[in-house]
């Protein structure tokens, strides 16, 4: 049988090596991260906290997998073999066929004070909390856009941080629509109820700006034409989530509106390279899941298998497209920023600084937006927005690599 | 497996439940200024997730390293920059 190699261990990740091991193929897991579960199961590789997450791991230790954990793809020398870094050194990795799994990050926009440290992610503060930061008794203001912003609340409660309000920017009338089309979430939503019982759900309000002298000491937020000031210690705030392409895009996959194109059986334009998860499109963990097992099943060979759950995958995009049209992102967010408020975080370019330019690729050669450490990773999201512009291609090394990792490469 | 690890901050010790990440060690001793940017502002995690960068700081001697990306191993030795 063929080795499927797949990078990403989050849902679609794991759904996918799953589903190709079984197939009989061998399977490696590669994943940046130092332990299985992505975002959204972080830390519960030890500790599931779902019913579902402890049936993906238990699936997981039925089969034989190998895992490599902590280890970052940078480049590919040649068709069929990776390169990724680890703290030991560079590793090369061969396949037959390739499943990208590499998950999504949170849409960052600037806004004045946005680069105060405690300021961070919705997802970012859930991710440093789960990972060892106290939160008890700290105030926290939750805010941006999408149902991740609930999740993150709720854990926040749980874990004793006192959660202020949660700001919502998509209008009521939105979150009333994508309420309706919230059958099959039921459950999920009702639990996530009780844990929020008491927290302020505000939706048509956003934070305009967050100030401190060093850190965060509080935020100005903004609803139907009022503005307020509220002191707190983290303010977790993403607006809703953007793919993780850039792997996809230097191996060459069609990347259409920041998605990886995939066909039926996820295959991407590419052939061997599939494609799983919110890196074709944000869908949440059902969409992940069902994507995930197709691709593995398709990857080992197995297309009829992989035709059986084509019906499931459709299902779940109906809720996907209803979930991105619910968390579109109103205009007015796109004046945030004042003239001198960062854009770029690694460069320290300001709104003020690119407006002048009518293309990334202007901005990036006359500024140097997008051209630090993270690549535009964190810019990338809201130049899109705020601009229009996309990234046009992407140049190995993908992440920032030792010079060593690149020497090696290079022999 | 211990259930809990001791690492250094800027000369501080701060022990973490075993498994945690550097980025919440950090935090936990008050410190939330983990670098300065290229124009000297302070800076912290962000995206919590390793996409960022902005949680960079100096572990064991080896710069750069993203603090929300390492676990804390005991005699650990951090250092922020800023």
């Amino acid at each position: 049988m063929a080795d499927v190699l797949v990078i990403g261990a989050g849902p679609a990740g794991l759904a996918a090596a799953y589903r190709a091991a079984q197939a009989g193929s061998t399977v490696t897991v590669v994943d940046d991260n130092p332990a299985a579960g992505g975002q959204i199961w972080r830390g519960e590789l030890a500790k599931p906290a779902s019913r579902e997450a402890r049936a993906w791991f238990e699936k997981i230790r039925s089969v034989d997998i190998a895992f490599i954990n902590g280890a970052r793809v940078f480049q590919q020398p040649r068709a069929g073999t990776l390169l990724a870094e680890t703290s030991e050194g560079v590793i090369e990795l061969n396949y037959d066929s390739l499943v990208l799994a590499t998950g999504a990050r949170e849409r960052f926009l600037p806004f004045p004070g946005w680069t105060l440290p405690n300021v961070m992610g919705a997802g970012g503060l859930q991710a440093l909390v789960k990972t060892g930061l106290p939160i008890e008794g700290k105030r926290v203001v939750v805010a941006g856009s999408g149902p991740l912003l609930l999740a993150v609340a709720a854990y926040l409660r749980t874990r004793g941080a006192h959660v202020l309000l949660i700001a919502e920017q998509a209008a009521l009338r939105q979150l009333a629509k994508f309420g309706l089309g919230l059958v099959g979430k039921m459950s999920q939503a009702f639990s996530l109820k009780r844990q929020l019982r008491g927290v302020g759900y505000m939706s048509g309000c956003w934070v305009v700006a967050a100030h401190g002298a060093g850190k965060l000491e509080s935020v100005t937020l903004f609803r139907g034409g009022k503005r307020w000031q509220v002191p707190c210690d983290y303010l977790a705030c993403g607006f809703h989530l953007v793919p993780n392409v850039e792997l996809a895009e230097l191996l060459l996959c069609l990347v259409e509106n920041g998605r990886v194109r995939v066909d039926q059986y996820q295959q991407t334009s590419v052939a061997n390279i599939y494609g799983a998860g919110e890196v074709t499109g944000i869908g949440g963990l059902e969409l992940s899941l069902v994507e995930g097992e197709i691709a593995g099943l398709a990857a080992a060979g197995k297309h009829d298998d992989a035709r059986g759950l084509f019906p499931v995958r459709e299902q779940q995009r109906k809720f996907a497209r209803l979930l991105n049209n619910t968390f579109t992102l109103r205009d007015e967010l796109r004046q945030l920023s004042a003239a001198e408020t960062i854009v770029c975080r690694c460069e320290d370019v300001t709104f003020e600084r690119l407006r002048e330019h009518h293309s990334w690729r202007a901005a990036k050669l006359q500024t140097r937006c997008g051209m630090g450490p993270c690549q535009g990773r964190v810019c990338g999201g809201a130049v899109e927005f705020l601009f229009g512009w996309r990234a046009e291609s992407v140049r190995p090394p993908a992440l920032p690599v030792r010079v060593e990792s690149l020497i090696s490469s290079a022999e | 497996m211990p259930e809990t690890v001791t690492v250094m901050v800027n000369g501080v010790s701060v022990t973490m439940p075993a498994g945690s990440m550097v980025s919440a060690a950090i935090l936990k001793t008050g410190k939330t200024t983990f670098r300065r940017s290229v124009s000297g502002e302070p800076r912290g995690p962000l995206c919590g997730m390793g996409i960022c960068f902005e949680c960079r700081v100096t572990i064991d001697g080896e710069a750069h390293c993203r603090s929300c990306q390492t676990v804390c191993k005991d005699g650990m030795d951090v250092r922020t920059d800023g």
